[in-house]
């Protein structure tokens, strides 16, 4: 589904990404952890074509296609999706006429037909109730006055309304309290399907204990690491990470307060 | 690197008015002495006390001097450059229904959108069509009739309807006001006139379109509205121009008597030719507007202004009757290098008078936009009451917005409101939107019409998609 090859990525002119390799096939569910400054949302925007992130070398495909040469739009329109790490507002543009312009663009662009106005309320209705969110939400600006967890179960509403063939979460979890936690977890999971795979960019194992990863890489300095299994997110929460970076194992972790 | 390079980069402009009409005109030679206002006087047959009435608003305007205190810059204006009166030759008889108006003027207004023809006409709206300094023709006149309604051109009402006239014309706009003012007291050529009997709710929206045509020509027209006591009327304007590189002046004043319990409602959709995106040409559209309001009545103004290279007007209301309600909804553009400086006065006198101002003003570009208020409570206006949102959008970072709110209150018992935001279209904003697949000029359009929202749902049904609509074309390119 996603295959991403020697990939190297400037942010202003300085090298972020130096040579990462990824394959994510249909269902799979990865993790890529990584110390403060290692390149994980540089990944997640260099997905998503976000402007000032340049790819400087290598391919990424998805789906077959050449995803670099497509503008933004048109890799959501592909089945991306990316649930931000600073979700912005939209004052005075509901919620409600933001998913409709949405799910309207991409299901034009994948020939599937528009939903009528009876048919999209009550999807919208639906998947509110699955992150808990009051339906009134619909009729508020986006994001407008919306508390830190309400942003992020905003974006996990938005993720269940448009069904994307590939998520990314951009540290969906850090800073949300337990319940809001679970909220993002129970929506990762509600959309677990063999044709759909999921990239979660995370700096801490705990949104792990509620969604298990098939694989888990570490990414240092621009490059991975390391990969396994989800055993690997608990080996890193006990030792950190400096112990990949230099190499010798360490028992000092500064993850833990 | 900027934040809103990708917004930078796109800025270009688009202008669809634009194109010129070819019909054979009659024009005066640029200039202005009391020589050219006779003159004007003369060719619309006007009794005596209409062309003293002229003369002595030149006079005056001869000794005033141009206001500079608007937050807009422009070069001194040559008055002795500009032609004060331009016509279709063919309009020299007067045609007395479409079948004698010369048909190239109506494809102009077909090529504008605007259906002449009664039967393909928008249901239930009367048009007066203003073409440079003439009044081109009225639709719906006789229907109207009917009801006791008087919608005609004021070249016609100066003839038909002078007590009228000699009551009511300067009346809420005086001669001296300002000096743009005392320039259209002089010299205005045609305009439209609106009476509504006691009582009478009007059976159709009326509307004027005004277009510039001509070349170094100035528009000035008036419109001057009169709601009889009890009666109710809807009222839209728009305004286009061709894409020129001189600037032309319109220098119009719009004049508005709500009697006792009377209510009017004004909105216009302004697109003036704007200039190009290095602010070469486009319109000075510099404008009075004022309406007055005896007890229980209701003026309401509801302005989309998106054209014209300066903006310089401030509809206003002036509450002089007991309960009164005076109320201003506006939304303003500007892009490229366009400076608007609109605003509105809402003087409070009578008792219990209330006011409403929501101004939305969007810069793009290189944009200028200011909000220029005043509430104004007098001593008796006891009980009065006044909620002001100024609400300021910035597409891009080399454009500006700037709130001027004056507020004199006194009377003890007023309750003044004032709210103001600042906000800008981000990039954050716009990759959001690209990331749900909604292509980024969609993206803006959606956003800034969200910001308008409180300002279209004032708009009359028919207009408020037009306005949605010449918003979005007029931000077309404007950002990336």
């Amino acid at each position: 589904m996603l295959n991403i090859k020697n990939l190297k990525a400037n942010v202003d002119g300085k090298e972020i990404l130096k040579g990462l390799n990824i394959d994510v096939k249909p269902g799979e569910v990865h993790a890529i952890m990584g110390p403060n400054g290692s390149g994980k949302s540089t990944l997640s925007n260099v997905l998503a074509g976000r402007d000032k992130y340049e790819a400087t070398a290598g391919t990424i495909t998805f789906g077959g296609k050449d995803l670099l040469a497509l503008e933004p739009e048109d890799r959501a329109r592909e089945g991306i999706f990316l649930a931000f790490q600073y979700p912005v507002e939209i004052p005075g543009v509901s919620n409600l006429e933001f998913l409709k312009t949405s799910l309207e663009c991409l299901h034009a662009y994948q020939n599937k037909p528009l939903l009528s106005a009876v048919e999209f309320l009550k999807l919208a209705r639906e998947k509110c109730k699955l992150v808990d969110l009051h339906t009134d939400f619909l009729k508020r600006g986006v994001n407008e006055g919306f508390s830190g967890g309400e942003k992020k179960r905003n974006e996990i509403m938005q993720m269940l309304m448009l069904e994307p063939k590939l998520c990314l979460l951009d540290e969906t979890d850090s800073g949300l309290d337990i319940d809001a936690l679970k909220v993002v977890a129970d929506g990762i999971n509600t959309l677990r399907s063999p044709d759909r795979a999921f990239i979660l960019i995370t700096h801490y194992q705990r949104l792990l204990d509620y969604v298990q990863p098939d694989f888990v890489h570490v990414l240092s300095d621009g490059q991975i690491v390391k990969s396994g299994g989800s055993e690997l997110a608990l080996e890193l929460e006990d030792k950190g990470y400096s112990w990949l970076e230099s190499g010798t194992e360490q028992s000092a972790n500064p993850l833990k307060v | 690197m900027s934040d809103n390079t990708v917004i930078d980069e796109r800025i270009n402009s688009k202008y669809e008015a634009g194109f010129i009409t070819d019909v054979e005109m009659q024009t005066f030679d640029p200039g202005l002495n009391e020589n050219v206002i006779r003159k004007i006087s003369a060719k619309k047959n006007e009794p005596e006390f209409m062309l003293e009435w002229r003369l002595d608003a030149y006079r005056q305007w001869l000794e005033m001097e141009r206001p500079a205190w608007a937050q807009v810059n422009y070069p001194e204006i040559d008055f002795d450059s500009i032609a004060y009166y331009s016509s279709p030759k063919s309009q020299e008889d007067a045609p007395k229904s479409l079948a004698e108006v010369d048909p190239e003027l109506l494809r102009t207004y077909e090529k504008l959108g605007i259906p002449l023809h009664e039967q393909e006409a928008l249901a239930g709206v009367a048009v007066d069509i203003v073409f440079d300094s003439v009044s081109i023709i009225t639709t719906f006149k006789e229907k109207l009739a009917e009801s006791g309604v008087i919608f005609c051109s004021l070249s016609e009402a100066v003839i038909e309807h002078p007590e009228l006239i000699k009551k009511y014309l300067g009346s809420v706009v005086p001669v001296n006001d300002n000096f743009y003012a005392a320039l259209n007291c002089a010299v205005f050529s045609d305009g439209s006139f609106v009476y509504i009997p006691k009582g009478v709710k009007c059976p159709m929206e009326l509307s004027t379109y005004f277009r510039i045509n001509e070349m170094n020509t100035g528009q000035f027209e008036r419109t001057l509205i009169i709601a009889d006591e009890g009666s109710y009327v809807s009222y839209l304007e728009g305004c286009t121009a061709p894409s020129r590189d001189e600037n032309q002046l319109h220098g119009a004043v719009v004049e508005l008597v709500a009697l006792k319990g009377a209510q009017i409602k004004y909105s216009t959709v302004q697109n003036w030719y704007p200039g190009d995106e290095n602010g070469k040409g486009g319109i000075y559209n510099f404008v009075t507007k004022r309406g007055i309001c005896h007890d229980d009545a209701k003026v309401s103004w509801t302005q989309v202004e998106t054209g014209s290279a300066i903006t310089w007007k401030y509809p206003s209301v002036v509450l002089l009757g007991d309960n009164s309600v005076g109320e201003f909804y506006s939304v303003a553009l500007t892009r490229n290098a366009q400076q608007a400086d609109t605003g509105t006065k809402m003087i409070h006198l009578g008792r219990n008078t209330r006011s409403t101002i929501i101004s939305k003003g969007i810069s793009a570009g290189k944009g200028s936009n200011s909000y220029r208020g005043l509430v104004s409570i007098s001593p008796k206006a006891e009980g009065a009451r006044n909620f002001t949102q100024c609400d300021s959008l910035l597409i891009g970072d080399k454009c500006a917005a700037n709130t001027f709110p004056y507020i004199v209150s006194k009377n003890p018992s007023a309750i003044v409101e004032h709210e103001a935001t600042t906000s800008k279209v981000s990039d954050d904003q716009l990759f959001l939107c690209q990331q749900r697949g909604i292509d980024p000029e969609k993206a803006v359009s959606m956003i800034v019409n969200g910001f308008c929202k409180s300002v279209f749902k004032e708009l009359p049904m028919e207009f408020a998609m037009e306005a949605g609509k010449l918003l979005e074309v007029s931000l077309e390119g404007s950002v990336g």
